[in-house]
């Protein structure tokens, strides 16, 4: 390789290491890279030849741009075209370059460094930019040939030699351990090297630090089109292989074979050095304002320092580092202040900046552009009035703009309403009202780029009286898409109307312009399929949602993708999460199931003693025939359901929005009035429907006969046995209005009622918006639309039905059982525990 | 949060990959209330009383959406870095200074342990 010969001619074998006499003082540094050099580039620039300098590197090479070594990799770019400092730099500047034999001790007494080849060197000024060490995730197989991290040119060599290999064998296995930055332009330059990459991520999202959820999601999607496998929250068990690498072992299990390991996890401050010679050292070495660490004549700089309790693995920061450290050399005190950082990069082609504080928090609000079609996401964060973070992605051109308005704390309230769209709108033309900016637009301008409508279309569709957002959405189709012109139609409305526009219906929350029909409408005919996904396509104006929208995604794609769609526990109200219900103490309450209200002496045995073992204050007979254990604390679920669990009993759901319970009484097997054999359909009726989530809690009964003693004509499915069959009733509530149930029909068979209550059940899952009882449900559609859907029509019947139980074939799976053995215990646990320790009087 | 501001001395409590984002979990303090560590979707930490100021709800249960948790009780929402309810309601409850350091949390001691600060 070419770098290799520039190598050889870097090592100066021939120079004399004596100290100089030349009555200047002698600086030292210790690291051949970006900060090194910079450092003495800003001295050289102050003062030229003030020092004698010598630098000694770990690498045979001269200084080259590290950032630069993912175009090497990816082809882009040979190793001359990222040299910063060639040969001659040196020479010109008369600096001793000691290239490949890096310094392993410090005397600070005698003030001399040792390399080691050993020499031993005077100097007057030392200078520390050792930068940082990859870090090594401790998992057995690290150590094995072909695992490497990806830091230096030796790294991108290796790399390169595996896909060279790969090549041969039709086409090597790469793993790259670590989403991060660093992590996905490897696995980029390896993809374009044709390896097969699979990126392992710890986190849920990509580049955690630099993006938020949503971003982070669209990264990923982006990547995985490209032909990258990205396993995000994996946790790598192990790395295996004879003599060398020939796979990684999850933690959950999963294999993947691969000829080639990156390590790309993080990176530490590199401090050995300078801890073994004595030097003050906390994450990084210690440095004050001119970078002068503990010892006054020993400097450091760059990503091996800790400058206020801050350390920098970027390089604008060292940058600004290097430079008050030249200031401090030569006597010009400025002094470095922290830096404020930005990144800004290109994964694949893929646009992704970041700046600032995206964390959010009070007096915060986002400003949310989200555009669909482009895969645009933008976010930009304002704090009284001044920008203290954003997020870009898909297009970045405008993030030096706002970065610039971060770092100088700009006032931004005056353009707060055309921040999102970039400093072009924003500072253009002096129409700074947005109002005033669409009023300025011409008849012929585009609103709505989804359906091609102008706003002259627009505003026409409003004078012939549509008065609201969705009358226009339903006459011109204007932001009946994707939303993204929602605002401009709106100021349009306003404009023609001036206070007479119609607000529309309720939309799903604060966070989004769209009912609940429209959310649910577009995840099936647009086959989304995650939380993150849903918020992009949809325009969300927050982040991440909130309390009210994520429960409602939640439900509406489980529903729309059964089997498919992972459920997101961090969507779940508490007691959904904790399989149990929260009381007003903290404690939870605990229901097993019991089907139909039936129970056995096995069972009342292992209730009882799991009250005693537990201590809990209260056991209560429920309105749903069932037994509820009172104040169980978290910590105790898990053991309190493996004990239940042994007696045969599982969740009860009394926690969620899902099938309750089924209410019978003991109908004709023992009443002298019942007609029908009401409890055995009852738990029937339970065995087919628990485990269903749905919009609200759902409550079915069976009564034996019309004296109704289970109460079916309150509840949201009831059964009314008779002589001549099943009277089926639906939408009853016995809760704040109490509602009687209208009759859906009567049936003939037990079969014909089972078959109906899946069917009815279905319609409700798929219809009713999230949080709508049957009740409410049934009067907002009528009870005429529920029959046609369910009596009139075999066929939609039974294609309901199935779908049900297709759906039943996934949900019915115990959840207290798989908690029961340790899954997300990290739910019930506590982190720790703080016991101070006892003050001595 | 990161606050690196804070004189005083740090709890180390433990990797911050025991909490994964969009989750809480608990610490009780012997003589103390227990505290609420919080991770955000956007991968910031907050540490709070575990007590909503409306009626002592346990906040860790909630629900986290940006830098805000919705109690689990009565839906209100407490500000993660401030503490205070949100939107109409008003109540506050103590935050605690919390750092990430080398990949571990810490806690302002003097904050989590307010008997141990009183007796120093």
């Amino acid at each position: 390789m070419e770098f290799q010969r520039e190598a050889r001619s870097a090592v100066a074998e021939d120079v004399s290491f004596a100290p100089s006499d030349d009555g200047r003082e002698h600086l030292v540094v210790v690291g051949n890279g970006m900060a090194g050099c910079r450092a003495v580039e800003e001295l050289l620039a102050r003062d030229a030849g003030r020092y004698r300098i010598t630098i000694f590197g770990a690498e045979p090479h001269v200084n080259y741009n590290r950032i630069m070594l993912s175009p090497v990799l990816a082809g882009e770019k040979r190793f001359e075209d990222i040299i910063i400092n060639p040969r001659e730099w040196y020479d010109d500047n008369g600096i001793e370059l000691i290239a490949g034999d890096p310094v392993v001790a410090i005397d600070r007494a005698a003030k001399t460094v040792t390399s080691k080849a050993g020499r031993c060197v005077l100097y007057d000024k030392l200078l520390i930019a050792t930068g940082s060490d990859p870090f090594i995730i401790p998992v057995p197989g690290k150590d094995l040939p072909g695992v490497i991290s990806f830091r230096d040119m030796k790294d991108v060599e290796t790399m390169l030699q595996a896909a060279e290999a790969g090549k041969m064998n039709g086409g090597g296995n790469a793993v790259v351990i670590g989403g991060g930055l660093l992590g996905l332009e490897a696995a980029h330059g390896l993809t374009l090297r044709d390896m097969k990459v699979t990126v392992i991520h710890l986190m849920p999202t990509l580049m955690e630090r630099q993006l938020d959820e949503a971003a982070g999601w669209l990264l990923k999607t982006a990547l995985e089109a490209r032909g990258q496998i990205i396993l995000t929250g994996a946790d790598t068990a192990e790395i295996y292989g004879d003599g060398k690498v020939e796979g990684v072992r999850l933690k959950d299990g999963r294999d993947i074979p691969a000829s080639l390991v990156v390590m790309a996890v993080g990176i530490r401050p590199s401090v050995a050095l300078a801890r073994a010679a004595g030097l003050e050292v906390n994450r990084g070495i210690k440095v004050d304002d001119h970078m002068v660490t503990s010892d006054p004549d020993v400097l450091a700089v760059g990503e091996c320092v800790e400058h206020d309790g801050n350390v920098y693995g970027l390089v604008a920061p060292l940058w600004d580092m290097c430079r008050s450290l030249a200031d401090g050399l030569t006597d010009r005190h400025s002094g470095y202040r922290g830096s404020v950082t930005s990144t800004k990069l290109k994964v694949a082609g893929l646009d992704v900046f970041s700046a600032g504080d995206f964390s959010g928090g009070d007096g915060c609000e986002d400003i949310v552009l989200r555009d669909a079609s482009r895969g645009i996401y933008k976010r930009v964060v304002v704090k009284e009035d001044r920008i203290v973070g954003a997020v870009l992605y898909g297009d970045t051109a405008d993030g030096g703009w706002y970065f610039d308005l971060l770092k100088k704390g700009e006032h931004v309230g005056d353009i707060r309403d055309l921040l999102i769209f970039g400093q072009a709108f924003a500072s253009g033309g002096g129409a700074l009202d947005p109002k005033a900016a669409v009023a300025a637009l011409s008849d012929d301008a585009e609103i709505c780029g989804c359906n091609g409508v102008s706003k002259g279309q627009v505003v026409a569709c409003i004078e012939a009286g549509s008065c609201s957002l969705d009358a226009v959405r339903a006459t011109c189709k204007a932001s009946a898409s994707c939303g993204s012109c929602t605002g401009l139609v709106e100021n349009l409305l306003a404009l023609t109307l001036g206070g007479d526009v119609q607000t529309g219906p309720k939309t799903l929350c604060k966070c989004t312009s769209f009912t609940h029909d429209d959310v649910r409408r577009e995840i099936v005919v647009q086959t989304m399929r995650s939380i993150p996904e849903v918020m992009q396509k949809l325009h969300w104006t927050t982040p991440d949602g909130c309390a009210s929208c994520r429960p409602a995604l939640n439900y509406y794609l489980l529903c729309a993708l059964p089997g498919d769609y992972v459920d997101d526990q961090r969507s779940r109200f508490v007691n959904e999460r904790m399989h149990a219900n929260i009381q007003k103490d903290g404690t939870y309450s605990v229901v097993p199931r019991m089907w139909g209200g039936l129970t056995n002496p096995r069972e009342l045995r292992a209730i009882a003693d799991v009250v005693e073992k537990y201590n809990a204050p209260m056991v209560k007979v429920t309105g749903g025939q069932r037994l509820d254990i009172f104040g169980i604390r978290k910590e105790d679920l898990p053991a309190v359901w493996a004990d239940l669990n042994a007696a045969g009993m599982v969740s009860g759901h009394a926690y969620g929005k899902s099938l309750r319970t089924v209410k019978t009484c003991v109908g004709s097997e023992w009443c002298r009035f019942g007609t029908q054999d009401s409890t055995g359909l009852g738990v029937k009726i339970e065995r087919m429907t628990w485990g269903s989530w749905m919009p609200h809690k759902f409550k079915i009964a069976v009564s034996g006969c019309p004296r109704n003693c289970a109460e079916a004509t309150i509840k949201d499915f009831g059964v009314v046995c008779v002589d001549s069959g099943y009277e089926l009733q639906v939408g009853g509530n016995g809760g704040i209005h109490v509602r009687a149930t209208d009759l859906l029909c009567k049936v003939a068979t037990e079969q014909e009622a089972l078959d109906y209550c899946a069917a009815f059940i279905q319609l409700y899952r798929e219809e009713a918006r999230y949080l709508e009882r049957t009740a409410p449900w049934i009067e907002r559609v009528g009870v005429d639309y529920v029959k046609q859907r369910i009596v009139e029509d075999d066929a939609g019947r039974e294609a309901l039905r199935t779908r049900f139980l297709h759906s039943q074939s996934f949900s019915q799976e115990d959840s207290w059982a798989e908690r029961a053995v340790g899954a997300h215990a990290e739910l019930h646990q506590h982190l720790a525990e703080i016991r101070p320790l006892e003050t001595i009087a | 949060m990161t606050m690196q501001n804070f004189v005083g001395q740090w709890l180390d409590i433990g990797p911050v990959d025991q909490i994964s984002p969009g989750n809480a979990r608990t610490l009780p303090v012997r003589g103390g209330e227990e505290i609420a560590i919080f991770r955000t979707l956007g991968n910031q930490f907050y540490a709070l009383v575990n007590k909503c100021p409306h009626k002592q709800g346990p906040l860790s249960q909630g629900i986290v959406h940006g830098a805000v948790v919705t109690c689990p009780l009565h839906n209100w929402n407490i500000s993660l870095e401030t503490g205070k309810a949100m939107g109409s309601d008003e109540g506050c409850v103590p935050t605690i200074p919390i750092k990430v350091d080398a990949g571990r949390l810490f806690l302002l001691r003097e904050a989590a342990i307010p008997a141990a600060a009183k007796a120093a």
